[in-house]
């Protein structure tokens, strides 16, 4: 009788890793609001639009600025170059026609 | 409670006789969840990272498009533009891209407006001064790719074919490298003698307005009023951003979709039948006096024991693997071919409803997988299930 306890205690361990990791999302998300807020103003006053993730193409370092309203163009998920455009899906369809929402 | 942790003492007991085949699904499922959880934790917390930043990004955007192509917008569009009720200040953006060819990066060059001196945080050194020209202030990414500090000097060939050289003044903190990365920020004397851009033309206008619901309606309004410009309103930013880092997309749906492929393969061959091990010893429970239902109990815990231990450490692994180890093992693939690309120090936003989804797709499936058979074979006379 001492293997259900065994399992018992590492469930119970395990929970308590995951509500422990859980908690620590909370406290880090807290104490980074300030960092966020801070790059918040970056955007702002650097009027950038757009992360700094992939920088291989245009549309994959600027997808909001991205021209695909215009013909031969690319966009991810279009006939693809770079292996970044098949990680990042493409625009709204909304956005693609033109319509401000 | 005694005789039900009597069944799981004899589950962990059946479990623990073919311990290196359980031990073998106990791996692959927490693998399975593993990855099943980190591509939902990354994706989610990637776009609230994404919304929560570029929240602060201008109202709308005014760009020219001329035959298809973005283009340089007349500076003289700003009057029409400032015609039009509800809008604030106008500012024209520079900004453009440089491929680098000592590092194979491509940097974004931009220009520093007037305003700018004293607002800027997470950065090391200064910020350009107005009047300032010949210096620069880089991300973290282009610092690390030239191995420059502040001191160095960072040189670019200009439109004009010559050697622009720039004295690195500011390099920005690494916390902020999802939105500095790659930038190299020169004065707009500067920029516009790099690009050779016109005194009367600019890359784009910002226009600031006061009242968010208006945004749309003046967006339109440019729009009619001046045809070739696209507005980009900061709406449609986040919307993108919202679509961008979807799990349906792409690489992470092939990864998402191979991970639950093999979770249903290893699904199925539980589902599909018992080995004559197990029906064995199904009908001897029975033949010893054993009820259907404590058979099924039996069973339940059997499966519990799997998923339950297989879901937590995939999770937390899940969890580690993206916030504590900035999704090393997707990086190179998450990378693609950028040179530079930053390291992710993502927020841990967890999404409850994304984490329940998950338990219910693989917990349940399995467990039901488990049952099912074990319940075919325990309603049948222990005489024929032994004898198989």
């Amino acid at each position: 009788m001492i293997k259900h306890r065994i399992f018992i205690g590492f469930i119970l361990f395990e929970i308590l890793v995951l509500v422990f990791l859980f908690l620590h999302g909370v406290v880090a998300k807290n104490n980074r609001s300030s960092e966020i807020r801070r790059k918040r103003i970056i955007v702002h006053d650097l009027m950038l639009t757009d992360l700094s993730i992939w920088t291989e193409a245009r549309y994959t370092r600027n997808p909001s600025q991205a021209d695909l309203f215009s013909p031969f163009q690319d966009y991810p998920s279009s006939i693809e170059h770079f292996p970044a455009g098949s990680i990042i899906a493409p625009a709204p369809a909304s956005i693609l026609r033109g319509e401000f929402k | 409670m005694k005789k039900h942790i009597k069944i799981l003492e004899f589950a962990l007991s059946t479990l623990w006789r073919r311990k290196y085949k359980n031990l073998g699904i106990i791996v692959v499922f927490s693998i399975i969840v593993f990855t099943l959880s980190s591509i939902l934790l990354l994706t989610y917390s990637f776009k609230r990272e994404a919304v929560a930043i570029l929240s602060g990004a201008p109202e709308l955007i005014v760009q020219r498009v001329t035959g298809g192509r973005h283009d340089l917008i007349p500076l003289d569009y700003i009057k029409e533009i400032k015609s039009i009720p509800g809008t604030g200040e106008i500012i024209p953006r520079y900004w453009g891209y440089y491929y680098d060819i000592s590092t194979d990066g491509n940097y974004t060059i931009l220009g520093a407006y007037d305003r700018l001196y004293d607002s800027i945080r997470l950065l090391k050194g200064d910020f350009i001064k107005k009047g300032r020209q010949g210096v620069c202030v880089i991300g973290r990414g282009v610092s690390n790719a030239r191995f420059a500090d502040i001191g160095s000097k960072i040189p670019i060939v200009g439109s004009d074919g010559k050697v622009h050289v720039f004295t690195v003044i500011g390099v920005f903190d690494a916390k902020s490298s999802i939105v500095t990365n790659d930038l190299v920020i020169i004065s707009l004397k500067d920029i516009r003698s790099l690009f050779s851009i016109p005194e009367d033309l600019s890359t784009d206008i910002v226009v600031r307005v006061y009242n968010p619901v208006e945004v749309n309606n003046i967006a339109g309004k440019i729009k009619s009023r001046l045809p070739d410009t696209r507005p980009i309103t900061r709406s449609e930013i986040l919307r993108t951003y919202d679509t961008l880092f979807d799990w349906r997309s792409g690489l992470i749906l092939t990864m998402f979709s191979g991970a639950v492929l093999a979770f249903i393969i290893l699904a199925w061959d539980k589902a599909t039948g018992l080995s004559a091990e197990e029906k064995r010893e199904i009908g001897i429970l029975k033949a010893i006096g054993w009820e259907t239902s404590d058979i099924m109990e039996l069973k339940f815990w059997e499966g519990l024991v799997i998923s339950s231990v297989s879901f937590l450490t995939g999770l937390i692994g899940g969890y580690i693997h993206i916030f504590f180890f900035g999704a090393s093992i997707f990086s190179p693939a998450l990378k693609g071919w950028s040179v530079i690309c930053p390291k992710f120090h993502l927020m841990p936003y967890i999404d409850p409803y994304q984490v329940a989804v998950l338990l219910f797709l693989t917990v349940v499936p399995y467990m039901a997988a488990t049952i099912v058979p074990s319940w075919k074979a325990s309603i049948t006379d222990p005489d024929v299930v032994m004898r198989g």
